[in-house]
């Protein structure tokens, strides 16, 4: 386990170990989707917004 | 191998397939499309001594480009731009299954309001209005009567961007309570799954109860077809069963198979990546010919 901080409340998040740079994650505190920048140590930011239609 | 993935954002599915192809010791280029530029001769993406290149991209047109750019400096892509282009478009799709003789639903497309009403008239009610980009079943309507039918082209011919002034407008399968999804390389099913749900859209995405789903001898013929209509790759190929039959919606070229590998005994990212290597010893083999 490691941990990040939340851009956009702050909240402490746990984080998995086979965490991947341009992984989206969810803050369980303040519900924002947060993109991995960066993973040692890991760093987090706002995830972009969807802007087309996506995926299947 | 050596293999590129050309990715904007690292889903669940993502993962599974980064995870087993590092576990089996193969080289992973991450190549994250926001941070390149793409030229006429070669990019600022390390493609060059790529042995082949997954497109992951999930937004359409990013997907589109990138794959065609990366085909163009000589690395193989899958999937193929080609492909990805008759399945970014519901249009396209549902033209090369009726090309291929690939059971399809009843599907018309309409350039103005007055026309698309004449269309969802013609089919009756309910019918289905779809716009043809698009994904996870978002903005799809299901049209009970005329005046839902007036609303919802007003709303579109007002607020829609340019594609969704292209009127897809399907009939409406009437279907078990489920539909069936399948994940294939070139036309070979990996796995298949039911999706079932009260509701008309059955998408995983949506909330759907999955379950594992064994295709017969018809269904396998059809998936076959299905992705040779659509130049083949890795696919995601959707069936509904119509009593003692089936039809195939749609094919998809950025498939999602988290779903499919949580309801299914076979390992969907190993599949993926037998297959994967079986791509790029394609290419190794005709570069040893050439
Ligand atoms: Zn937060």
């Amino acid at each position: 386990m490691t941990e990040a901080e939340c851009a956009e409340c702050g909240a402490t998040l746990d984080l998995a170990d086979d965490l991947e740079t341009g992984e989206i994650i969810d803050c369980g505190t303040c519900g924002a989707e947060l993109e991995v920048i960066d993973v040692n140590p890991p760093v987090l930011d706002r995830a972009p917004e969807l802007e087309e239609d996506w995926g299947e | 191998m050596k293999i590129g993935i050309l990715y904007s954002r690292i889903r669940k599915d993502e993962k599974l397939l980064l995870s087993e192809l590092r576990e089996r010791g193969h080289d992973v280029t991450k190549i994250d499309v926001r941070k390149h530029q793409f030229g006429l001769h070669d990019t600022t993406a390390p493609v060059d001594d790529l042995d082949i290149v997954v497109d992951r991209c999930l937004a359409t047109s990013r997907s589109l480009y990138a794959t065609r750019f990366i085909e163009s400096y000589g690395v193989p892509v899958v999937n193929s731009p080609e492909t990805a282009e008759i399945c970014a478009d519901k249009a396209k799709n549902s033209l090369a299954l009726a090309e291929a003789g690939v059971p399809t639903p009843e599907t018309k497309v309409a350039f103005t309001k007055e026309s698309a009403m004449d269309a969802i008239e013609s089919f009756g009610y309910p019918c289905v209005l779809k716009p043809v980009v698009g994904s996870w079943g978002r903005l799809m309507a299901k049209i009970d009567s005329r005046s839902a039918a007036e609303a919802i082209l007003e709303h579109k011919a007002t607020l829609g961007h340019y594609e969704h002034k292209v009127f897809y407008v399907q009939e409406f399968v009437e279907k078990p309570g489920r539909d069936i999804r399948v994940v294939a390389t070139d036309g070979e099913p990996v796995a298949a799954m039911t999706r079932s749900s009260e509701h008309w859209l059955t998408n995983a995405a949506k909330g759907g109860e999955t379950e594992e789903f064994e295709l017969d001898d018809e269904a396998l013929e059809l998936v076959e077809k299905a992705s040779d209509a659509v130049g083949g790759g890795l696919l995601g190929v959707d069936l509904m069963e119509t009593g003692d039959s089936y039809t195939v919606h749609e094919v998809n070229h950025t498939v999602e198979f988290k779903a499919l590998n949580g309801t299914t005994d076979v390992d969907v990212p190993a599949a993926v990546v037998d297959w994967l290597e079986s791509k790029a010893a394609e290419k190794t083999a005709a570069e040893a010919l050439a």
